[in-house]
């Protein structure tokens, strides 16, 4: 295995050195709470003749991720970051990148939504983005994120996919926290995510090629969706063989789902983001206790791994999930909505209760985790499951 | 600069066959605008509008050069990603360092004076090696000749009717050319596509520097202007007759005008072809008439004294 070096570093530090071995050629960002401080420590990297990259400071996100459209569309390796109303204001130019299968590679700070304006984690910006088209992973921990921003190169511009990714790391919790993070050198990175050789580059002069054509009615529209599609699907063998390539490297392990205490688990919570720490925490006392808890974290939201998923969760009693965002109108969060889909051919009927928490970062204590768990034991042991969702922790 | 002949020997980049209507300004704009690329490679960013449905229908394609159309309000960052990406290439070695490319961006006057503005600002601040073009027709053609804060006071357009209540566009016209030449970039010009010298001598100059250049060429929409398709040089000629579209060039913060009117004809004579101001010409209007001549002049009069002070 190659050398590591053990770091104290916060989510931010360690995306921005993710994204310098990456050695994208063109970055194009604009500052937003709580991403700033990679967008500022790649300026660092910048300033300091460490990096190749053509890095621009654009006006707007709109712009960046024009930008980057433009800069990826021309044969370019491409990454950026943002957060929230960033995010929000970028939608337009998501389903373009996607639309246009440019592999950018896009870190996003979880931020919650305006109104009424909030800087801390949620998952709502991220989560109204789930169906733009783009591969979206998370992680738990700065750890994570670094090793998301990584593989999330060679998933993006493989060959067979060619779709834009995100790496989402929970705003403050994990963007601005010190951990012990281990970093890989350069020379393993540089190695791991190899060259791009980009299809149809606008800057292969001889060859001129027109992008973003227009395909109105009668026009292969349809047909252009459905390949978008295919595309996606097939990203689910290559975020398992760079997953597991990445593990060989790092040691480290990494699925689409990852689970603890499932082998035997009667009640099992599922879960995005930081907040998993917390809930294994949780769910290894309350084992102490006599509840045989499991923890179901989704570290790969799109492509959503609903066979994954559903293995992991057979054989439960009751499960529970922990939404970080709203999807007003609709039964529950959107984890919720696809976990619940997930297990719609599973021939035991599982008790799936969604829990709304942490909404513009308010606080997830562990007691509050407890009574999660106590519910579903109830729940597992004959008690009626409560309808409709359940709002953890609102005053 | 290029004389005739040697502009005829270039090469077309706009091929025809495209889907643009019978005498539509802009492709004329685009034409005469890359003759002044000269022989270097050039890559085309467009806006959505009119140029860029007409001219991409999948799977055709009118472009012999390499482009991109993305969205409406972001052909100018488009274009500086591209240019960003060259520089960055170069930079890896991944591109001859000695490589020459010329990056080239359109929008219509609704994807430039309005919802690109932002864009179109912030591409220019910094510095890129670009050319942006906007070619005005004066409306939102592509989706049904709706006004747009380039579209002159007065105008019919379906979003600034004629009726009891209102006599067309409400405001005057923003100057985009003056916005984009308190940029202080490199090079601004105006041109219209009547006077194929100075446009092509502009488009050199603007290929030419290193940074940002900006154009805005007047290209006549018949459909939308109401005139008939045969005229649209001619509508041209007379905007800068009766200095309605003055021709001008910034360079390097010196202004100067290209194109000398010497007896400059009454506004009427560009409006009143133009069936878009037909209501302008019925009894009760004189006085709106009398207050767009009077803003033509004063307009004129400050653009001169620019001139004379530089
Ligand atoms: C964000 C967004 N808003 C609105 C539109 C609809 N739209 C497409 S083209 C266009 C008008 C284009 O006008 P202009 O830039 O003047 O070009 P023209 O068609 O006149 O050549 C509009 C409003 C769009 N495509 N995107
Ligand atoms: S509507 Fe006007 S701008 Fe559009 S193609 Fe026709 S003439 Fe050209
Ligand atoms: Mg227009």
């Amino acid at each position: 295995m190659p050398t590591q070096k053990t770091i104290a570093a916060t989510g931010n530090t360690v995306v921005a050195e993710a994204m310098r071995q990456c050695a994208p050629d063109m970055m194009a960002a604009y500052p937003i709470t709580p991403q700033t401080t990679i967008v500022e420590e790649f300026a660092g990297f910048v300033a300091k003749g460490r990096v190749h990259t053509e890095y621009i400071t654009v006006e707007s996100e709109h712009s960046a991720m024009s930008a980057c459209v433009g800069a990826s569309a021309a044969g370019a390796r491409v990454m950026t970051a943002t957060s929230s109303q960033g995010l929000a204001l970028m939608w337009e130019e998501l389903h373009i990148a996607s639309g246009m299968r440019l592999p950018i590679v896009m870190a996003n700070a979880n931020r919650a939504l305006s109104a009424p304006i909030n800087i801390h984690c949620d998952h709502s910006d991220i989560m109204g983005a789930r169906d733009t088209g783009w591969i979206t992973l998370f992680a738990e921990t700065a750890q994570e994120a670094y090793d998301n921003t990584i593989m999330a190169i060679r998933i993006a511009e493989h060959p067979d996919v060619l779709l834009p990714t995100m790496s989402c790391l929970d705003g403050f919790i994990t963007t601005h926290s010190i951990d012990r993070v281990c970093i890989m050198d350069d020379e393993t990175v540089t190695g791991f995510v190899g060259q791009y050789t980009p299809k149809n580059a606008l800057l292969d002069i001889e060859n001129p090629v027109t992008h973003g054509a227009f395909a109105g009615l009668g026009g292969p529209f349809f047909e252009f969706k459905k390949s978008q599609r295919e595309a996606i699907e097939r990203s689910r063998a290559v975020i398992k063989d760079v997953g597991a390539e990445f593990s060989e490297l790092s040691g480290r392990p990494f699925g689409m789902v990852e689970t603890w205490g499932m082998e035997d688990a009667d009640v099992a919570i599922v879960v995005i983001g930081s907040t998993a720490g917390n809930v294994r925490h949780v769910a290894r006392q309350m084992r102490e206790s006599g509840i045989k808890a499991g923890v179901v974290k989704i570290r790969c939201f799109r492509p959503f791994p609903y066979a994954e998923l559903a293995a992991a969760l057979s054989g439960v009693k009751a499960v529970a999930v922990m939404d970080r965002a709203e999807s007003f109108g609709a039964e529950g969060g959107p984890l919720f909505l696809e976990v619940r889909s997930a297990l719609y051919d599973a021939t035991e009927r599982i008790p799936v209760i969604d829990y709304i928490y942490g909404l513009g970062g308010s606080d997830v204590r562990l007691e509050l985790i407890e009574t999660v768990l106590n519910d579903l034991s109830e729940i597992a042991a004959g008690a009626q499951a409560p309808t409709g969702l359940v709002y953890l922790g609102s005053r | 600069m290029a004389n005739l002949k040697e502009l005829t020997h270039r090469e077309d980049r706009l091929e025809g066959g495209h889907r643009l209507c019978a005498g539509c300004g802009a492709s004329v704009a685009v034409r005469q605008v890359l003759l002044g690329a000269g022989v270097e490679p050039v890559v085309v960013g467009c806006a959505t509008g009119c140029l860029e449905v007409s001219t991409t229908i999948y799977p055709y394609s009118s472009w012999k050069t390499p482009f991109i159309h993305n969205a409406f309000e972001n052909s100018a960052a488009t274009i500086s990603g591209v240019e960003a990406a060259f520089k960055g290439l170069k930079a890896a070695g991944k591109i001859p360092a000695d490589k020459k490319i010329k990056f080239v961006a359109f929008g219509g006057d609704g994807g430039t004076y309005d919802i690109g503005l932002q864009s179109l600002s912030g591409a220019m601040e910094r510095g890129h090696d670009m050319v942006y073009v906007c070619y005005d027709n004066g409306a939102y053609m592509n989706t049904g000749i709706q006004r747009s804060s380039a579209t002159p006071k007065g105008a019919w357009a379906t979003t600034s009717q004629v009726g009891a209540a209102q006599q067309g566009k409400q405001q005057r016209r923003k100057d985009l050319t003056q916005i984009m030449a308190a940029h202080n970039i490199p090079y601004v010009a105006q041109a219209s596509i009547s006077h194929w010298k100075d446009l092509t001598t502009k488009a050199e100059k603007a290929f030419a520097v290193e940074g940002p250049a900006f154009l805005n060429v007047f290209a006549p929409c018949p459909r939308g202007w109401r005139i008939p398709f045969d005229t649209t040089v001619e509508i041209a000629k007379s905007a800068v007759q009766t200095g309605y579209w003055p021709l001008y060039e910034v360079e390097d913060g010196v202004w100067r005008q290209t194109v000398k009117v010497m007896n400059r004809k009454p506004v009427v004579e560009f409006l009143k072809p133009q069936g878009r101001f037909k209501h302008l010409f019925a009894s009760g209007n004189e006085a709106l008439l009398e207050e767009i001549q009077a803003d033509v002049d004063l307009q004129w009069d400050r653009l001169q004294a620019r001139f004379s002070c530089s």
